[in-house]
């Protein structure tokens, strides 16, 4: 199901591989779905190359979100949905991330609608969006510790069970 | 002032006609009545007029994500109802979409056909929540009392299929918890006699007054080219002009094989989504008519998967690997194959997606729920910067915003 670097299985595919050839790492397709994998390097303008180039017009940033595969590396996942309205056409954008150094570029030059997916993710997993204009967490308070959607937080969290907790956290992966 | 948690919002000096003044920074809501939940809202006013709009979120954040990554996938289900309260017909309907997908399995027709009729329905009762309180916010008290009595005849309808009023969990992975229970053609038939006249009560009383009108036209514009750049979706992005829904661009549940219209006006403004809203729960009327019809009276309402789907109590009585089957689901659950599925389903308020990714353990590994409330609101400030303050109401209204979907 995997293809890197050989055959190009679908049209948008190909049409980035023309546009630069370095922007695919990976094509997965998986149950209908196509999935690229880009670096990250060049995410923001593939980004910005399946919002403009005319055969793509992927115009709207449906979804973002970000998988976490501890203890795995790269441990991050973060997958942008991308809907062309025009074509009634999809995509999903995947950057891997270290769980050392997790620092992307924001899309919200791109889609302005990417501003608080971002930050949710930023407030759920810690990842940083270079370029955001207002990387602030949006659904916990200021003050909170951690990155609740991380594997490494336990579900029941560190506050209100003191001197339990701890011997629930140990005992999880 | 500066509250924890936003950028640096202070007072300025501007200059008005009767010379420099300050800036006034009003806080609105968590429990403002027409924020419609826990929504708070900063505005920084220049008079009457909006400035600057930080919307404050989170008061509803239950975790439902982290939750699902600790259930198993059947489990998770009952969660879902409980995101976007006046639409768990629908939640169920897109969790279970992406279950399936991710696992690979098909519905039969009957099925598919039933849970079309239940989440227009459903999409019909929620926006009769939405035009009861957003009237009550204009002033208009009646009309609230008048879609709340259609709405109870809906959740009427609900109880009497799935036992339940709102918290469903009628869909389930694979097809639906019960089978339709005797008489539910009457029911819905009956329903259906009775709304298109009671639709046309409500417009008699909203869409010619003049107050409605004054309230709501010409306020809170967004155009096309800025609603989907901010990815709005649903009646807000349709009012807009752009006659983008999920049931049509990438039909789900056998959608293509119903005759509906998508709605759309040009005008943009709080006054066009009303119209949109209107005019879309007629065509629920339609869709609902032609499910009726197309529902055969006999057939399986759940695909046979054996380990996925739970036997019935006949077979479980008979049947030795039946038995275990049911024991396995319900004590240790499924593994779906590693993978990601994304579905989505145009929900009342617009796209409603699920994002699942499974390692192949009977848990998920990541459950999101791109949800339609959270994103659209993500306009509002751009919606009211400029406008009166009595204008953020009419907004946060036509934007339709439940904050359970935007918290999760």
């Amino acid at each position: 199901m995997t293809d890197s670097g050989g055959q190009p299985t679908n049209a948008v595919v190909a049409r980035l591989r023309a546009w630069s050839t370095n922007a695919i790492e990976e094509v997965i397709e998986y149950r209908g779905d196509t999935t690229i994998v880009v670096p990250r390097k060049v995410l923001r303008d593939v980004a910005g190359q399946c919002r403009d180039i005319e055969e793509l017009r992927f115009n709207l940033l449906t979804d973002a979100t970000c998988i976490d595969r501890y203890p795995l590396e790269p441990r991050f996942e973060l997958n942008y949905q991308l809907v062309s309205i025009p074509n009634k056409k999809k995509l999903r954008i995947r950057v891997k991330l270290q769980g050392s150094d997790p620092v992307i570029d924001s899309l919200v030059p791109v889609w302005p609608g990417a501003n608080w997916l971002e930050r949710e993710i930023f407030d759920m997993f810690g990842i940083q969006f270079t370029g955001h204009p207002d990387l602030r967490r949006i659904l916990l308070p200021d003050d909170w510790e951690g990155y609740p959607l991380r594997k490494d937080f336990p579900v029941e969290g560190y506050r209100d069970i003191p001197a339990i907790a701890t011997r629930y956290t140990r005992s999880r992966p | 002032m500066s509250a924890i948690g936003l950028p640096p919002f202070g007072q300025e000096t501007v200059e008005t006609a009767i010379g420099p003044t300050k800036t006034m920074v009003l806080n609105m809501g968590p429990q403002h009545p027409s924020t419609h939940g826990v929504l708070r809202i900063l505005l920084e006013l220049d008079g009457e007029t909006v400035l600057k709009a930080v919307p404050d979120l989170g008061y509803l954040h239950t975790g439902i994500e982290k939750s699902c990554e600790d259930k198993t996938y059947s489990q998770a289900i009952t969660l879902t109802d409980r995101m976007d309260y006046l639409n768990p017909l629908g939640n169920n309907l897109a969790y279970c979409l992406a279950v399936e997908k991710l696992l690979g399995i098909e519905v039969p027709k009957r099925a598919q056909y039933f849970r079309v009729l239940m989440v227009e329905l459903q999409r019909i009762s929620s926006h009769l929540v939405w035009l009861g309180t957003h009237a009550i916010d204009m002033g208009a008290m009646s009309v609230f009392l008048y879609c709340f009595r259609e709405r109870e005849e809906i959740l009427k309808i609900f109880e009497f299929v799935a036992g339940q009023r709102m918290m469903t969990s009628y869909i389930r992975i694979g097809g639906l918890a019960l089978e339709p229970p005797t008489g539910w053609v009457e029911r819905v038939e009956k329903f259906l006699k009775m709304m298109p006249g009671r639709i046309d009560e409500y417009e008699s009383l909203l869409t010619g007054n003049r107050i409605w009108q004054g309230r709501l036209k010409g306020v809170g514009v967004m155009s096309a080219e800025d609603a989907v750049a901010y990815s709005m979706t649903g009646p807000t992005l349709r009012a807009a002009g752009l006659a983008h829904d999920v049931r049509k661009a990438f039909p789900y549940s056998s959608y293509e094989e119903f005759q509906f219209d998508v709605p759309t006006r040009t005008e943009a403004d709080c006054f066009a989504r009303y119209l949109v809203r209107v005019a879309e729960m007629r065509e629920s009327l339609k869709i609902v008519r032609q499910a009726i019809d197309k529902t055969p009276s006999e057939g399986p309402v759940r695909t046979d998967a054996p380990g996925i789907v739970p036997p019935g109590r006949e077979k479980m009585k008979t049947e030795m690997e039946a038995l275990i089957y049911h024991f396995k689901i319900f004590t240790e659950g499924f593994a779906p194959p590693p993978g990601e599925a994304y579905a989505s389903i145009e929900s009342p308020r617009g796209e409603l997606g699920c994002f699942i990714a499974s390692d192949g353990s009977p848990k998920p590994l990541r459950c999101h729920f791109r949800s339609p409330s959270f994103i659209n609101l993500q306009a509002l400030p751009k919606l009211v910067t400029g406008q009166l303050i009595s204008d953020v109401i009419a907004c946060i209204g036509t934007i339709d915003i439940v904050l359970g979907d935007v918290d999760r």
